[in-house]
């Protein structure tokens, strides 16, 4: 996602980013697909040192306050995927269908600048909705959608859906 | 190999990968039949969803099937999910800063990127 702002540089500590380290130790072992002693040494070395080299290019480091809500949240996502999938699938194949594309202006009331890119990447894996501009000044994301007929409908369904859980998971 | 499995993970490995065949399809069509870019730009978020879900839970089923435990799919889906809002954000970036024509024209007041 692109932004004109520059976040003030994270902290340089060996664990001030706790989600990223357990999120890159926890990729190692998957793509070694191995619990090893070896195996886990290195990745908790990668989970400690990586987030340390890379400090300057990450913004405020992201708490998951609400495990229950983020695991609910995922599992929202998924079954959003699936049904919007059925939808734009017959709006792509009935012939007569005649879909009525629409910008939606989504109103950001996160401020943590990951919160923001996670919404953004959620509204665009679901069929139907892709998020063209994250406006961090403006505080709103631009969403294009394929079909629809009431903008502000859409607006407050990502924020009556997404938006809620992600203010409880992160802020 | 395939034919060593259990008749019931044969049927939902097929299962699977026609699913996945066919949303991946239903993207393409998306493809020719939208008339302007960005409803075109709907189309591969379609096919990397259900398409490419569709492909990955076959692959893990055959893995789980022969006994073994894979979880390398996750991981592709993981690097999907984290890779294609990126660049289907700068394509439409790049189509607002283009001024392409579209069937319903982006906000007046939207800034050129």
């Amino acid at each position: 996602m692109t932004s004109r702002h520059t976040p003030p540089p994270a902290e340089r500590r060996w664990l001030a980013h706790p989600s990223l380290s357990v999120l890159l130790a926890a990729v190692w072992l998957l793509l070694q697909q191995s619990l090893h002693v070896s195996q886990l040494l290195a990745a908790a070395l990668f989970g400690l040192v990586v987030p340390g080299l890379v400090h300057r290019f990450l913004g405020p480091s992201v708490r998951v306050r609400r495990l229950d809500r983020a695991l609910q949240f995922g599992v929202l996502v998924l079954w959003d995927i699936v049904v919007s999938n059925l939808v734009v699938a017959r709006l792509v194949l009935s012939p007569g269908s005649n879909p009525h594309p629409a910008w939606v202006r989504v109103p950001l009331r996160l401020q943590h600048p990951a919160a923001m890119t996670l919404l953004a990447s959620v509204i665009t894996m679901t069929p139907g909705t892709v998020s063209c501009v994250v406006d961090e000044h403006r505080r709103e994301i631009l969403v294009h959608a394929l079909d629809c007929r009431d903008a502000e409908a859409l607006a407050r369904q990502i924020a009556d859906r997404y938006e809620r859980l992600l203010l409880e998971i992160f802020e | 190999m395939f034919e060593s499995l259990q008749p019931w993970a044969q049927v939902a490995i097929a299962a699977m990968l026609v699913v996945g065949g066919v949303f991946a399809l239903v993207g393409a069509i998306g493809m020719l039949r939208f008339p302007d870019f960005y409803m075109r730009l709907h189309a591969p978020t379609k096919a990397t969803t259900l398409g490419v879900g569709g492909v990955l839970m076959a692959s893990m089923l055959v893995n789980w099937a022969q006994g073994e435990f894979g979880l390398h799919e996750l991981l592709i889906t993981l690097f999907l999910f984290v890779t294609a809002p990126v660049s289907a954000n700068l394509l439409a970036q790049a189509a607002l800063h283009l001024r392409v024509p579209a069937k319903a024209p982006p906000p007046a007041d939207q800034p050129r990127p």
